[in-house]
């Protein structure tokens, strides 16, 4: 195949061990048939951005150990309890973390896409998440009178990495109105995208399409990976698999557990 | 104390009360996973006649941003969400919440998910709930071990909102000067049963009124009115709750 249109594995191949690979929230089409490759691939020592906070997704990678840094605000597995690889890890000290608030996510993503160096935010003075953090700063705002404010260094993942319901062959992908994944595509050096579809057609082409549509500009490579979000949902597709989280979340809760849930749904390859 | 047959859940009470917090404001934020809150939002929006306006987070449908998860946050930045609900896995007496870990933060003994946008929210909502329903010295404590966002800040420090109250299965507290006082008693529970399983030292006056009980008028307008609403965002909760079942489609939806 030529163009942007590549097999999975050949598109996650710009993910190297040790990338900074920025990620969506667990609602806004997480790249899962992807995590599952990126798995099976052994990818070492990532630098995980969740924006702001993810689910499934970090939880997998952490217990796979592909992780060596985890940069977001939370990770749970919502209704189906909390992220029991995540918790183990922080408790066990395996992994590095950044523990952020959301909105300083996004800023410092969007810093990045603006092409400068920082942001400011308000809140988090006072606050131990700031504490924890050697690399935000607080000044006192050269526009106030005795007003701290937070900067927030820009933050430029080598990699962003998303599902979109589909793309064309120009390379362009509709992410409808999950704006974040705009920011992440712009902020990052490299986007890789797995798609539900493609599209026949012209994306930008169609002015109601267009609004919601990543130029192919901004993208690497897409791979095709149909229900790519599987178990998680997409938005205004298809909802999440509860059954199958349920089950995560129940295997998962011991290290064997997790070992045995890999075998069967990450190594072994789902039919599809 | 025993309490007299009671024709309402602890739900519904709850919603109740934290409606009647939410007053007369524009736009009122309800996060992920927050069910009672939610239901006093609605609740409050049908009393309202169409205000405030109300966002279920997590739900397409009763949600109207369309620029990104940012917009939430850009919103309340601006001054565009005037009520917002917090929780913590601790809270202590001075506001403080805990959404990250208990013991050291360089080795928890217990990891909770995250701040989520705490550290931001808590400080540019004008009205921040807080919500817990486990009352406990577990939950409520007298120094938390981690301050995610923080009840009170330096007066230089830019902050239009932080906390109003806090609410929980047993009672009522108001927050006003970096200090909680024990507003009202849930029917059912005791002044000294507070004392009991609250970590923190509190304010509170000779006689500590009962947390009145939803009238019949409300309790009519949340189980006919406000709970179907509820079950297309929170099924499981509007069945267990209100009995309300709705047609599979309706219920499934995605997001």
């Amino acid at each position: 195949m030529s163009g942007p249109i590549k097999s999975l594995d050949e598109a996650l191949a710009c993910i190297a061990d040790g990338a900074m690979l920025v990620v969506p929230r667990e609602v806004s089409g997480v790249p899962m048939a992807a995590t599952r490759a990126l798995i099976r691939r052994g990818v070492k020592r990532l630098h995980l951005v969740a924006l702001p906070t993810s689910s499934l997704q970090a939880d997998l990678l952490i217990g796979a150990g592909c992780i060596d840094t985890l940069e977001t605000s939370a990770v749970s597995l919502g209704e189906f309890g909390p992220a029991p690889r995540f918790s183990a890890a922080v408790i066990s000290g395996t992994i590095k973390m950044k523990d952020a608030t959301c909105p300083a996510l996004h800023a410092a993503l969007q810093a990045s896409e603006k092409g400068v160096p920082f942001m400011p935010l308000r809140g988090l003075i006072g606050s131990d998440v700031l504490k924890h953090r050697d690399d935000w700063k607080v000044i006192d705002s050269p526009f106030g009178n005795d007003d701290p404010i937070v900067l927030l260094p820009a933050i430029k993942p080598d990699v962003a990495l998303i599902h979109a319901p589909m793309a064309d062959a120009q390379g362009n992908v509709w992410i409808g109105r999950q704006r974040e994944l705009a920011t992440m595509a712009h902020a990052a050096t490299r986007t890789v995208v797995t798609v539900d579809k493609i599209h026949d057609g012209n994306l930008l082409g169609d002015p109601l399409l267009a609004a919601g549509t990543l130029p192919g500009f901004y993208v690497e490579s897409i791979a095709i990976a149909n229900r790519g979000a599987w178990p998680l949902g997409l938005p205004d597709h298809y909802g999440v698999d509860a059954e199958h989280l349920a089950l995560y979340a129940r295997m998962a809760a011991t290290a064997e557990g997790f070992a045995e849930y890999l075998d069967r749904y990450v190594y072994e390859r789902r039919a599809a | 104390m025993n309490a007299a047959p009671r024709d309402f859940r602890s739900e519904e009470l709850l919603a109740d009360v934290i409606a009647r917090l939410i007053g007369d404001v524009r736009h009122v934020a309800v996060g992920n996973a927050s069910p009672i809150p939610a239901t006093a939002a609605l609740l409050a929006r049908e009393r309202g006649h169409g205000r405030p306006y109300v966002s279920l987070l997590g739900s397409p449908k009763n949600t109207f941003w369309t620029d990104g998860a940012r917009e939430l946050f850009d919103c309340a930045g601006q001054g565009r969400i005037d009520v917002f609900f917090l929780s913590g896995g601790q809270i202590d007496g001075h506001g403080n919440v805990n959404l990250v870990s208990t013991g050291d933060y360089a080795y928890p003994k217990v990891r909770f998910p995250g701040s989520f946008g705490s550290a931001y929210l808590y400080y540019v909502v004008p009205k921040v709930i807080l919500f817990r329903t486990e009352h406990s010295r577990r939950t409520l404590v007298p120094k938390v071990d981690f301050i995610s966002a923080p009840g009170t800040n330096a007066p230089n420090v830019f902050r239009p909102g932080g906390p109003i109250a806090l609410i929980t299965n047993r009672c009522l507290f108001g927050f006003a000067q970096g200090r909680f006082t024990l507003d009202s008693v849930h029917p059912g529970h005791t002044v000294d049963e507070v004392i009991e399983h609250t970590g923190f030292e509190f304010e509170r006056t000779a006689a500590v009124p009962q947390t009145p009980p939803p009238s019949p008028e409300t309790l009519k307008l949340m189980r006919e009115v406000v709970a179907p609403q509820l079950a297309e965002v929170y099924p499981q909760f509007a069945a267990q709750v209100f009995g309300i079942t709705l047609p599979l489609s309706a219920g499934t939806a995605s997001g």
